[in-house]
């Protein structure tokens, strides 16, 4: 069984125990522990299902490589699923409990599936879903969407805080074991401005548990001082429980730093995700061990040899009494001599190879334990955990040659460089056959924007194994990053370290060698994903041949393993069914994240009222505190009515559009685009700009202008005003003021740039609110200032001058066919000119009026309305503006589009008004049938509603829209689809609906 | 995530200051230009792997447009350049052909 | 006016650092040709500070100019001086081509005030904020969360915040909880 052991655990704290709780019970571990450690010192071996065929899974490794170790953490609005019991550090309180099983961990019903495992190999779910194609809906998607997805999405809303932070350094290190905090030193000592992230809780990485002797003295002790130096250097970050996540272009990389998930109750943020500039990145992220493929390699209590010597040395956990190792290569070898020290029970280590000489070797042979060489392991015996294993000849098809009793498998296939982030860019990988692993190719580094590498890998995860190799590539690479980030200061002599004298590895994808259907069909090769030898086979001989292919047919590698621990055993397996050399087929693509980071962590604090920024206009509160009841235009919020109380929406829109035809309302206009254009050049630049002659406007006047794109597809529209001999102002609608702004500005820079001419968007300087009504100028004079008679100001001029107290700009335009004046004052005058104009228009029925409202006026006189009665596909001509194209201009954008073929073709769908046969509000965006069909046999349309609406003006449903050939089938009646499937009829009229002469605004 | 220098601010620019603004150096034609021409212009574009010009706006800084010259397979910045020219200077071009011997792109070489 | 308010009228929210709205300020959008010495010179007089460098901005209180782009450059003047700046700054480069508007009430100003307020900036903006590499006097339009800000340091401690009026509420809640979630400590 697993317990503690009394003497090691260089990591916890065995006077403070924390309480925790793993499926309901309640259990003890240490401060210092990992929900891993705690768990295996609790006997709790067990500790998931499998995803496919639910087969009993214990803990396999001691890192962020972890595949089986994924449990739901926590509660309500701490809840969290998939967290990672090797990553998550013990806390007092913590809850965890188990995934992907029913009704329970130890009795699965879906374990069934492991009996029916010869009936889902690989490609099964694409074998078996494919007919009848009348399944797909209905039985395929909602037993595959059960099926799928490990862990429980969270209910209850994240409670806790999380946060960006943005940063630029000349070198960033990511990994904190001896190769990286040699590189952290040496660019540091260069004066580098250096950050060192290292993913653990714990500085110094492998070296720790191994304890070779660095610069004379143990790497603990050299680790301690090295921490302590950088501590220093004021030009150094070091940070722990940060994981370089991904490295992208141009030497960005994001680094996720863990603040509180071990101390939950600490304050601030809970995770903070670090948005990192780096001229340089070392990438010191170490090595994984690779299991071996041998039959029931998945049973709990098979670990990687350096997982449980990390249990024992770091947490004193013994994962077993009696442990059998299992390997190719030397490095397994400290397991086995650790556990012996410790007291523990080594029965035999079953060295694959047939031959190999090392200090560890004797070592271990020193103390007794018994070494086998040439063997292998034919199976593992247990059930959910193991009891014994067979061994057998490596070379031969596995006979069992002896049972050996154990509760614990150490196993190693040697290392595989941790790759990801050297990889994440673009850099490149060479096979390296005599360490059998995949290294970094320091020539095909990632390259960044001066087209010189910006990653250099080091140590470890360079292909260095050995501590002397890997301390001192450390610190060449941080000395080369400091240098080529440009500092190039002298600094100290490269650290020594000294390494046991170790025999050579020798590959193992298979054991045994000549393992049979049956054993292949139980080695496992991806313990999460649950893909065994045979499957990999399989993907091959149906043809899978890509290894980009085989992995998405058995699903190897995919899900939180993304290739650490299944992916190269995986390839080599498919290279021999191939019969292709390990480099011909490559790995599959490494894609960042290194490890899942949370969601939140993504969005930092842009969530809840942050979420996404809010834009206000100086009335916005004031309508909000009097019933607004708003909708979404671009990123303001603009009241859609003003609901009094007792009132629908639909009864308030009709009580506003009402009112404002019959006494007087109040439009919050502040949001309208507002562009100041001015220069000796404006004129002619505005004629480029808008369809229609802008240069011979004259001052004090406005203009209804329209923009085209120069493809000829109408693009805003607006009024604009000549201020001065030079200066024009220009209103876009609401969505137009940034985007008309940057239209001008392209044209004036990249095109015009010898024009003079200069915009500027004073769109937020001014409130400006529409006075609306033939009430409108009674109100106007009771404030008092500038004259607004019909006289000294008429229809479509402007004055500047002053409304009460206020400084005013006062435009005699309507967009409701109304007596309206716009007013413009400085934004923070705005809500008192506003509380003003309330006032005082009491006596003439002021209301305010929403944008519903602005849409009804604006329809029931037919005014068109950018992005209504325009698509992007729509040109003046289709609504009848043919009036605002200049002839007289020689060019203008737009206007050579306008003579393209289709543009000009007489079949365009034009602008004409609808009026239902019943009165009704015809659907918006509904299209009039035509007979036939079209080359897809669906029915053929004649047209399309663009809008629609209730006047309670007219007491009826008025509508817009384009049809074929419109204006002249004036009275002709169409019928129009509906979303019931039935069709209403509704007649072509003029578009303009209401007082058509238009003396209401003319007065 | 790119970084371009803004050739008037003279800082590093992240990407997410950027506005992307498509292919550079496209001559305008207007009325009386023929169909052909017309369509070029509006809607035919060099897709090289490798070099090519591209227009970008210092959207979140200075509202500036500028050009920049990179090559679009391993994101190497030739350099950048103010947008109120027709043809790339000529130090980036040798820049170019340093790097990239016997490049083409549009009518430059 | 007396009637006039800023965007936020004043809210603060206190703290390790403190974000304030400053209140109303005066400022003006002048385009033209920055090697202009009328244009240098006017602006030198109604500011009464250094012209700045390109990327600088010299502020002295209510006072400065900040360097917007080749061509822009921000005047800062107290609010109620806008008018007659204008004027002066009209009367000065009577006949040239230049642009000069007043964005006052467009903007709103936020100050950030204590020991780390430099990390509350960098968990917000793209730039580099390194103490090396920005310092009072340096001057930067960028991204601040998801809209456009532009900021300058009064002294090692406090920055100075530009945004647009509209958003004015959304830019102090951003600052306000990155203020409140605490130092980072990697500039320190």
């Amino acid at each position: 069984m697993s317990t503690r052991l009394p003497k090691l655990g260089r990591l916890i704290n065995k006077d403070k125990a924390v309480d925790f709780s793993f499926n309901g019970k309640h259990l003890r571990g240490f401060e210092g522990d990992t929900l891993a450690s705690a768990l295996l010192a609790n006997d709790q071996m067990l500790v998931g299902r499998s995803f496919k065929y639910h087969r009993p899974r214990g803990v396999v490794a001691s890192g962020a490589e972890e595949p089986n170790g994924l449990v739901n953490l926590g509660k309500g609005a701490k809840f969290e699923p998939n967290a990672r019991v090797t990553t998550t550090e013990l806390f007092d309180g913590l809850t965890a409990t188990s995934q992907n099983h029913w009704p329970s961990l130890e009795f699965d019903v879906g374990a069934i599936n492991s009996h029916l495992s010869r009936f889902m190999p690989a490609g099964f779910y694409y074998k078996m879903f494919m007919y009848p194609r009348s399944f797909w809906k209905h039985v395929y998607e909602p037993f595959i969407r059960k099926a799928a997805g490990l862990g429980k999405a969270p209910k209850d809303r994240d409670q806790d805080a999380y946060e960006h932070f943005h940063t630029h350094v000349d070198v960033l290190v990511v990994g904190g074991g001896i190769a990286g905090l040699a590189a952290a030193h040496a660019a540091g000592e260069r004066g580098a401005r250096v950050l060192l992230v290292e993913q653990t809780a714990d500085w110094g990485g492998r070296a720790v548990v191994d304890t070779p002797q660095i610069d004379g003295i143990p790497a603990q002790d050299w680790i301690k001082n090295t921490v302590e130096a950088l501590d220093k250097m004021k030009n150094v970050d070091i940070r722990l429980r940060c994981m370089g996540a991904g490295v992208y272009d141009h030497g960005y990389t994001l680094a996720y730093e863990r603040l509180t998930d071990h101390a939950p109750d600490q304050e601030g943020p809970r995770h903070r995700l670090w948005r990192i500039r780096a001229k340089q990145i070392v990438t010191a992220t170490g090595a994984i061990e690779r299991p071996l493929s041998f039959a029931a390699n998945d049973l709990p209590g098979v670990l990687l040899a350096s997982a449980v010597r990390d249990y024992a040395v770091n947490f004193g956990v013994s994962v077993g009494d009696r442990t059998v190792v299992v390997t190719n290569n030397d490095d397994a070898y400290r397991t086995a001599i650790t556990l012996k020290q410790a007291g523990l029970d080594v029965p035999a280590i079953v060295d694959a190879r047939t031959k190999a000489e090392g200090d560890l070797i004797n070592q271990a042979r020193a103390l007794g334990i018994r070494v086998e060489m040439g063997k292998g392991i034919a199976k593992v015996k247990g059930g959910k955990r193991v009891t014994g294993v067979a061994i057998c000849a490596q070379a031969g098809a596995g006979a069992v040659l002896e049972e050996i009793d154990c509760d614990c498998v150490a196993m190693s296939g040697g290392w595989s460089p941790v790759v990801h982030l050297w990889s994440h860019c673009g850099g490149k990988l060479n096979w390296d056959a005599d360490q059998v692993m995949f290294r970094p190719d320091p020539e095909r580094a990632p390259t960044g924007a001066d087209g010189e590498p910006f990653v250099i890998t080091a140590g470890i995860a360079n292909g260095h194994l050995f501590t002397a190799e890997a301390v001192s590539d450390g610190w060449a690479a941080g000395r080369a990053a400091a240098k080529a980030a440009g500092h190039t200061k002298r600094g100290a002599q490269a650290p020594m370290g000294e390494d046991a004298a170790e025999g050579q590895i020798s590959p193992v994808w298979l054991m045994p060698q000549g393992a049979s259907h049956d054993l292949r069909a139980k080695a496992w090769l991806d313990f999460q994903n649950d893909v065994k030898v045979s499957d990999v086979q399989l993907a091959a001989q149906e043809g899978f041949e890509s290894v980009e292919h085989a992995k998405r047919y058995t699903t190897l590698g995919m899900a939180t393993d993304q290739g650490k621990l299944s992916n190269i055993n995986g390839l080599a397996i498919l290279s021999q069914s191939l019969n292709a050399d390990i480099p011909n087929v490559g790995t599959t693509t490494f894609r960042p994240p290194y490890t899942p980071i949370s969601m939140a962590s993504i969005a930092g604090v842009a969530k809840d009222d942050l979420f996404q920024p809010i834009r206000k206009t100086p009335i916005s509160d004031w309508s909000n505190d009097n019933g607004a009841d708003n909708e979404p235009v671009g990123q303001w919020r603009r009241p859609y009515a003003y609901v009094l109380q007792g009132e629908s929406v639909h009864d308030a829109v009709n009580r506003e559009v009402t009112n404002t035809r019959e006494n007087l309302g109040l439009l919050d206009a502040s949001t309208l685009g507002k562009l100041i254009v001015k220069g000796p050049d404006a004129g002619k630049f505005l004629d480029m700009m808008y369809t229609n002659m802008m240069s011979t406007l004259p001052v004090g006047k406005c203009r209804y202008g329209l923009m085209c794109s120069e493809n000829g597809f109408l693009m805003d529209d607006g009024v604009v005003v000549r201020m001065a001999e030079d200066t024009w102002l220009c209103h876009t609608t609401t969505g137009g003021a940034e985007s008309i702004h940057a239209h001008m500005e392209d044209w004036l820079q990249c095109e015009w740039w010898d024009w003079k001419v200069y915009v500027a968007n004073v769109t937020e300087q001014y409130a400006q609110i529409a006075v609306v009504g033939p009430n409108a100028r009674k109100l106007l004079r009771k404030l008092g200032g500038m004259d607004v008679s019909a006289e000294a100001l008429p229809f479509m001029q402007w004055r500047e001058g002053k409304i009460g107290d206020f400084d005013a700009r006062v435009f005699r335009i309507s967009f409701s066919g109304e007596l309206s004046y716009e007013i413009a004052v400085p934004a923070g005058q705005g809500l008192a000119f506003w509380t003003a104009l309330m006032d005082a228009g009491k006596q003439f029925g002021i209301m305010p009026y929403g944008t519903e409202t602005l849409h009804i006026l604006r329809a029931e006189k037919g005014f068109i309305m950018i992005g209504d009665e325009t698509d992007g596909t729509v040109i003046p001509q289709d609504l009848n503006l043919q009036w605002a194209l200049s002839k007289k201009k020689e060019d203008y954008l737009g206007k050579r589009a306008h003579s393209r073929s289709h543009m000009a073709d007489p079949n365009r769908w034009k602008l004409v008004g609808l009026e239902t046969e019943d009165g009704s509000v015809l659907p918006d965006g509904s299209y009039a049938i035509a007979s036939g069909t079209n080359a897809n046999g669906q029915g053929n349309t004649q047209g399309r509603v663009t809008s629609t609406y209730y006047s309670a003006t007219l007491e009826r449903g008025i509508a817009m829209g384009l049809v074929h050939n419109g204006p002249d089938r004036m009275g002709e009646v169409l019928e129009f689809n509906k979303v019931d499937g039935t069709t209403v009829r509704a007649k072509i009229v003029d578009p303009v609906f209401y007082d058509k002469e238009g003396e209401k605004q003319n007065v | 995530m790119l970084i371009l220098n803004c050739p008037y601010c003279g800082v590093e620019t992240d990407e997410t200051d950027l506005h992307a603004g498509g292919q550079a150096h496209l001559k305008r034609e207007g009325p009386g230009s023929s169909d052909d021409d017309f369509e070029d212009y509006l809607f035919m574009r060099e897709n090289p792997k490798g070099v090519h010009f591209e227009r970008w706006r210092h959207v979140y800084g200075c509202g500036k447009w500028f050009h920049a010259a990179r090559c679009t397979s391993t994101l190497e910045v030739f350099g950048t350049y103010p947008a109120q020219t027709l043809e790339p200077p000529q130090e980036i071009c040798d820049k170019i052909s340093q790097k990239r011997p016997g490049w083409s792109w549009g009518t430059f070489k | 006016m007396s009637n006039a308010i800023s965007a936020l009228q004043g809210r603060m929210t206190p703290g390790e650092v403190t974000i304030r709205e400053a209140g109303l300020r005066g400022m003006i959008i002048l385009r033209g040709d920055l090697g202009n010495k009328k244009l240098r010179s006017v602006c030198k007089t109604v500011s009464g500070v250094s012209f700045p460098e390109q990327g600088h901005a010299n502020c002295i209180d209510e006072r400065g100019l900040c360097w917007m782009s080749p061509d822009e450059l921000l005047v800062m003047v107290p609010y109620g001086e806008v008018a007659d700046a204008i004027v002066k700054i009209d009367k000065a480069l009577k006949g040239q081509h230049y642009l000069a508007e007043n964005v006052s009430d467009a903007r709103a100003l936020i100050m950030v005030e204590g020991s780390y307020s430099r990390e509350v900036l960098a968990k917000l903006a793209p730039a580099d904020l390194h103490p090396d590499s920005f310092q009072p006097g340096d001057f930067r339009r960028t991204r601040l969360g998801q809209v456009a800000a532009a900021f300058w340091m009064q002294d090692e401690d406090t920055f100075e915040v530009i945004c647009f009026r509209s958003v004015a509420e959304y830019a102090f809640d951003l600052l306000a909880a990155s203020a409140k979630s605490g130092p980072v400590g990697h500039f320190s």
